[in-house]
């Protein structure tokens, strides 16, 4: 595959990815992740102190399954759901079938009241492996936001 | 340097003394608000300012808050911690204008280049002999006259606290013995940051710190822990309450010999689900690093600080009300510094339960915001906290409003309302 294909590959994820979470299919959120995996959500602030830990860290797909069912489950927050917006991937490098890609996003929240407003914009640092059956997955997707900021809660997955 | 007195007593109606009824003015007035900024967070109280491990090297700073007062920390070349406001005492600038930084050997107000040492003394005025005979200060100006307000300082197990207040007793003492030794039971080594975030809460500060300090609400609201059984109301546990009523520790134990109550059940609670099942519930295999069987310890100081610790995961959070309606908290994750690479692991994956996407925790940020906008038409109505009588004693369980009770005991105290 060379890198035009990669990137192409890439975007269609994203765009699956994003449509997944905006249309609340997060059942099937997890499938985009190898396993083990790794889903962080950081700060750029956090990020270049090396700061490890996330808002949500999960290192197993395992563990994001268990997100869904905290939320669909558990956990109480207003009626609410996002709206990504995923500029192009930029291909930092490829190794041994592992692709290190860059992606700026914007995320809108709607709210129950009919509110929308600007909930996070960062990018997406992500390690992309290539499946035996052709397909892609995140092993790693580390989600650095702009702002150390965040509003009320956060629920939905970034 | 403390304030109080210099400002009249709010005109509202509220029984003297009464602490089982809140009225919902004290949450949106802006004269309270303004009252609390003097005689609470300039006030004969200990603000939590930030970790001693922010200031490890001579040169080190940070920026923070004690209250609306925005304030600088910063460790000197003699050693010793140091902390003023962060205003120029010139035209009123900040003085610092990064969120923390190393190297400096002090600050230069950016207006006018005033100057300024590691512990906030004035130290120079640009052109204060004027230029070429013209201008400059008067002859009769004074640099040691003027410096931004001073805080006392005061650490604790790797904690930075600042008072604008001569009259506040020591820190331990202002703690107390029963409280004390429970930050220490948690904090018992030099602490490593793991990560740190800000969650803006829609409400205000009062509203988060009374739900910090309401063991009542805990295993009602968040479902996540009670199903799990890291937290029932019906399990071991028990709340400490200072004697003055600022302080709190809640704590509960899980004992593997007590069946699952069946109080829930049969009030019908949504909170037992026996549907819900994780999938790897290996990240809340913890270890008992204590030995003492706590895996639920959530701690307040009067006014503004929070000391959790859940399984392994341990969470400073400092309070910041940003004015009526706002309130800044700030969450720092630590571990210690000699941490294996499994305990930080392990430590890391159990900060998923705290913190703005808390599974345990997330839903205390939106509850402020429910209780605000339910409140918006009841100014004059008032809150009931009646659970577990009257008092603010300590109490061997956590069904129990007595902590919050202890809230509005110090609360008044200081607000002389």
């Amino acid at each position: 595959m060379d890198n035009a294909d990669l990137l192409f590959k890439v975007t269609l994820m994203n765009s699956s990815y994003t449509r997944c979470v905006d249309n609340d299919e997060l059942e099937v959120w997890p499938e985009f992740f190898t396993d083990p995996c790794l889903y962080v959500v950081t700060t750029d602030d956090n990020h270049r102190r090396g700061y490890q830990a996330g808002v949500i860290y999960a290192d197993t797909r395992g563990m994001l399954h268990d997100r869904v069912s905290g939320l669909r489950e558990a956990n109480i927050y207003e009626k609410q759901r996002y709206r990504h917006i995923v500029s192009m991937p930029t291909l930092l490098d490829v190794a041994d079938g592992t692709a290190r890609v860059e992606t700026p996003f914007a995320v809108y929240r709607i709210m129950r009241d009919g509110r929308t407003d600007l909930f996070a914009t960062g990018r997406y640092l992500d390690s992309v492996r290539t499946q035996k059956d052709g397909s892609l997955r995140f092993a790693e997707r580390v989600v650095v936001c702009d702002s150390s900021i965040v509003d009320t809660l956060l629920a939905i997955p970034l | 340097m403390n304030e109080t007195g210099t400002r009249p007593a709010i005109q509202r109606e509220w029984t003297a003394g009464q602490l089982t009824r809140v009225p919902f003015w004290v949450y949106s007035d802006p004269e309270v608000y303004r009252t609390e900024q003097q005689r609470i967070y300039r006030g004969p109280v200990w603000n939590y300012l930030c970790l001693e491990a922010d200031l490890a090297m001579p040169g080190d700073f940070v920026s923070t808050f004690a209250g609306d007062m925005p304030v600088v920390v910063a460790r000197d070349f003699d050693g010793e911690i140091y902390a003023f406001e962060n205003r120029c005492v010139h035209r009123g600038a900040l003085l610092c204008l990064e969120n923390a930084g190393s190297n400096a050997k002090g600050f230069t107000c950016v207006y006018h280049a005033w100057a300024y040492d590691l512990q906030g003394n004035l130290k120079g005025v640009a052109f204060q002999d004027g230029v070429q005979g013209k201008g400059g200060m008067p002859k009769s100006f004074c640099l040691e006259e003027h410096s931004p307000r001073k805080l006392r300082v005061e650490t604790l197990c790797g904690l930075v606290f600042g008072s604008l207040s001569d009259d506040v007793p020591p820190l331990e003492e202002y703690i107390g013995e029963a409280v004390l030794a429970r930050i220490r039971r948690v904090l018992r080594k030099p602490l490593a940051v793991l990560g740190r975030f800000t969650q803006a809460l829609p409400n205000n500060w009062k509203l988060y710190y009374e739900n910090v300090k309401d063991s009542y609400h805990a295993s009602l609201l968040h479902l996540f822990l009670t199903t799990f059984e890291i937290n029932r109301l019906t399990q071991r546990g028990g709340l400490i309450v200072s004697p003055d009523g600022g302080n709190h520790v809640s704590y509960s134990i899980i004992d593997q010999t007590t069946p699952a109550g069946s109080e829930y059940k049969e009030q019908g609670l949504r909170v037992d689900n026996a549907e819900y099942r994780l999938k790897d519930s290996s990240f809340l295999e913890g270890v008992d690093e204590v030995g003492d069987g706590i895996t639920l310890q959530i701690l307040s100081v009067f006014p503004g600080f929070v000391l959790g610790q859940i399984h392994n995961s341990i969470v400073v959070r400092q309070v910041v009300p940003k004015g009526v309606d706002l309130t800044h908290l700030n969450w720092t994750y630590v571990g210690f510094t000699d941490d294996t690479s499994e305990m930080r692991r392990l430590r890391i994956r159990q900060s998923n339960l705290v913190g703005p996407a808390g599974l345990v925790s997330m839903e205390d940020g939106a509850v402020g915001g429910f209780v605000k906008r339910g409140v918006a038409a009841a100014e004059d109505e008032r809150a009931i906290v009646e659970m577990g009588g009257e008092d603010t004693s300590s109490q061997d369980t956590r069904a129990t409003e007595a902590s919050v009770r202890g809230f509005w005991k110090a609360y008044r105290r200081h607000m002389e309302l």
